[in-house]
């Protein structure tokens, strides 16, 4: 990596400021604040990891982050300009450099389509290059995700939920975007395709300068190839901060249950039972709780978690938590 | 047998004890596609007791789930045969009557999907279909069965579940829409679960929760497990015997004990290898070399053969599943001459601790 592009590194390539999406609820009496002011920048050519609660608003964001859905208030900044401010047809080539890969690959395969059409479908609307050669990309994209020849032929439903992953995968990567938000993309694979597609994203980071947000729930996943983590919980982040750190030396409470839920591997002889167990009933984003949002399971809370809302303080260099007793020196039980 | 960890006593004690609940012999399925018949699966064999609760693992596209559907008999459309037996409590489900069949799917066998997007309708709201499962299958009223599916949504850990109850699927996030699918499979109390990835769209404190909530009900209720899964640790914790697939055939069937510390299958050590917290970060991941071998082009013998680093001669031969004694099977000739790595760091040391505190 030469110095110049060290430099580029730094600066963000998506800039979020208190991101804001609701949402009515079915009997339309009430909202869902599905995300509740989310500041963070994503750095160019880096791997931004978002872990957290399920439906605290982790796809919510990635779906706002390549703007499939417009925030309700607050400003998501791409190389600094704002996408909405521009003309239809910028937006439209703008949007092609800024690719979301989603949970259920069947949203994205259309049912009528052979395999190879549905790859070749983005080269085609972005008229990228002669026939033949758009077909020799979307066809070493297959093969780069492990699908043999014969799966260009074929129909969605004929294929496993493991290889519509990969094909959602191959279709993403052909387009060559600058950024490209993957939610939970690599859940439906085994572990030995699951490392090969995450060293082919490795590459193409390498090579392209591609810039990853990864959602996902698998803890060594992000462990393993982001720099930076975020933690969500109900609509808002609780914890961001050098993977490493967030990992090793966590800071907020729901962060440490988090960590300390993940299964092992182990046989039952060597597996202790070190698990913290979240009590109490997952609140709704409907109406959050008053004070700290985690209050009510947090085995920590103190009165003042109530009254207060913690704020978003920058504790360690690069390392954020919204927690009261976050610099408490015996917090963290790990 | 009687020392070992209780897990594995209680798997040991499973199998040999009471009549297997689910007993599936020789099954393969097969398909019809424009490049003709296909042989998805063939020769899946095995047993489940009442109560236990067994890890289905391997390779994406090698035919764990066409296998749930096929207990279902829930093939799609292009299906164009089976062979073999499915015995369920003494019916063999492969060819008894749609209307026997009718009666046992989703009542005394249940399933949760892959993709619960697509297995949930759009057009009802969650609770109708939770509790439309619950009417067709027992004379009761709709109040009764709507206080049922709402408790039964609180089980699985859903928020203020009567804000929920009326909500469509497109309103719930993903880890939501699982969740509605395993109360819905849970509602009419099973006697076997089949759960296809139940647990992937779920952070780990909520999947730890359907784990336990899975355990018990096995251990209350008998109810069998068969759960499908790329995630090892999730069989880990809640399985006690995990069963190996490759290109359409089991692989290798044992405790998941032994199978984590000693596979005896070369694919199943890969596997195991493969897991990320076993290499450094920011490393390249380890993966299993090479690729599945085209149907078109499946080899004759071993079918794992071209990645193997152990092929030898004799693995061009037909590969049994064979028995490897203590219950075990495995479909290699090599298995006793190998000592394989598995899941520990480096393969062999006392690694428990630097695994457990990653
Ligand atoms: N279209 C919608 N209409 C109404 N509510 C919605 C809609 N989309 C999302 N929500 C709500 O917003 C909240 C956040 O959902 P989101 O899908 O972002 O969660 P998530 O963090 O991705 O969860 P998971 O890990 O389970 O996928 C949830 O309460 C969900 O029910
Ligand atoms: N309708 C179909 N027609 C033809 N082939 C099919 C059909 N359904 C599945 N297959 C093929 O059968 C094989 C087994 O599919 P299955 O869905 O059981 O895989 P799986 O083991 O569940 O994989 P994953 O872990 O990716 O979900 C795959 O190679 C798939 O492509
Ligand atoms: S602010 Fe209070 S309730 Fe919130 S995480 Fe910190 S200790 Fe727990
Ligand atoms: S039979 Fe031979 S090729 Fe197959 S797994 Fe065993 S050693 Fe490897
Ligand atoms: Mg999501
Ligand atoms: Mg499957």
């Amino acid at each position: 990596m030469t110095a110049a592009s060290a430099e580029q590194r730094r600066e963000p390539i998506v800039s979020v400021r208190d991101l804001q999406v609701r949402f009515q609820t079915s009997d339309r009496r009430a909202t869902v604040k599905a995300v509740d002011g989310v500041n963070f920048d994503v750095r160019r050519g880096e791997t931004f990891g978002i872990i957290g609660e399920s439906g605290s608003g982790k796809t919510t964001i990635g779906r706002a982050l390549v703007f499939l859905l417009n925030p309700s208030a607050g400003a998501i900044l791409h190389d600094g300009i704002d996408p909405t401010a521009l003309s239809r047809r910028e937006f439209q080539n703008h949007r092609r450099d800024y690719q979301i890969i989603f949970q259920d690959p069947n949203a994205a395969l259309n049912p009528r389509m052979t395999i190879l059409a549905s790859v070749l479908e983005p080269l085609e609307l972005a008229r990228i290059g002669d026939r033949a050669a758009r077909e020799r990309q979307a066809r070493e994209a297959l093969e780069r995700v492990g699908l043999p020849q014969e799966f260009g032929e074929r129909y969605p439903h004929q294929l496993s939920g493991g290889q519509k992953q990969r094909v959602v995968i191959a279709r993403a990567l052909t387009l060559k975007p600058k950024l490209i938000v993957c939610d939970e993309v690599v859940a439906a694979l085994d572990m030995s395709i699951r490392g090969d597609v995450l060293n082919l994203f490795a590459d193409l980071q390498r090579d392209l300068g591609l810039t990853y947000v990864f959602i996902t729930h698998d803890l060594a996943v992000v462990a393993h190839i982001s720099e930076r983590v975020a933690v969500m919980y109900l609509g808002q982040f609780v914890e961001l901060g050098p993977t490493e750190e967030v990992a090793e030396r966590p800071l907020h409470p729901y962060t440490i249950a988090l960590l300390s839920a993940e299964p092992r591997p182990l046989p039952s002889t060597m597996r202790q039972e070190s698990r913290i167990v979240l009590q109490g009933e997952v609140p709704s984003p409907i109406d959050p709780p008053s004070g700290c949002r985690f209050r009510t399971r947090c085995p920590h809370a103190q009165p003042l978690c109530t009254e207060r809302v913690p704020e978003w303080r920058e504790l360690k260099p690069d390392h954020w938590v919204a927690c009261h007793f976050a610099d408490r020196p015996n917090f963290s039980p790990r | 047998m009687g020392a070992g960890p209780p897990a594995q006593r209680r798997a040991e004690g499973a199998r040999d004890g009471a009549r297997p609940l689910l007993s599936v012999r020789g099954l393969g399925i097969r398909f019809k596609t424009t490049q003709g018949i296909w042989q998805a699966t063939r020769r899946i064999e095995f047993d489940i007791a009442p109560g236990e609760r067994v890890g289905i693992v391997g390779e994406s596209g090698c035919g764990k789930t066409i296998t749930g559907l096929s207990i279902l008999r829930l093939l799609p459309g292009n299906f164009a045969g089976l062979d073999g037996k499915i015995l369920f409590d003494g019916v063999d489900l492969a060819s008894c009557s749609a209307r026997q069949m009718r009666a046992i799917r989703g009542k005394r066998i249940a399933m949760i999907f892959q993709e619960p997007m697509s297995a949930l309708d759009p057009v009802f709201t969650v609770g109708h279909q939770i509790a439309e499962t619950l009417r067709v299958h027992s004379n009761i009223g709709q109040g009764e069965a709507r206080a049922k599916t709402l408790e039964m949504l609180r089980r699985v850990g859903i928020a203020s579940p009567e804000r929920r109850i009326d909500d469509y699927p497109h309103q719930l996030s993903g880890g939501m829409r699982q969740r509605v699918m395993i109360a819905a499979s849970l509602i009419c109390g099973p006697q076997l679960l089949i759960a296809d990835e139940p647990t992937t769209a779920l952070d780990v404190t909520v999947q730890a929760q359907i784990l336990e909530l899975l355990r018990d009900i096995s251990e209350t209720s008998k109810t069998a497990l068969m759960l499908i899964t790329h995630d090892l640790g999730v069989v880990a914790e809640t399985c006690t015997r995990m069963i190996t697939m490759y290109a359409g055939e089991v692989i290798e069937d044992a405790s998941v004990d032994e199978a984590l510390v000693r596979p005896l299958h070369p694919y199943t050590s890969g596997l195991l290898r493969s897991l990320p917290h076993l290499s450094p970060r920011h490393g390249r991941l380890p993966s299993i070399p090479g690729r599945v071998p085209s149907i078109a082009e499946m080899p004759a013998g071993c079918r794992f053969r071209a990645r193997c680093a152990h092929a030898a001669m004799g693995c061009e031969g037909e590969q049994k599943l064979q028995d490897a004694g203590g219950g075990r099977r495995v479909r290699c000739h090599r298995f006793a001459e190998l000592n394989l790595p598995g899941a520990l760091h480096p393969p062999g040391a006392p690694a428990a601790a630097k695994v457990a505190t990653q």
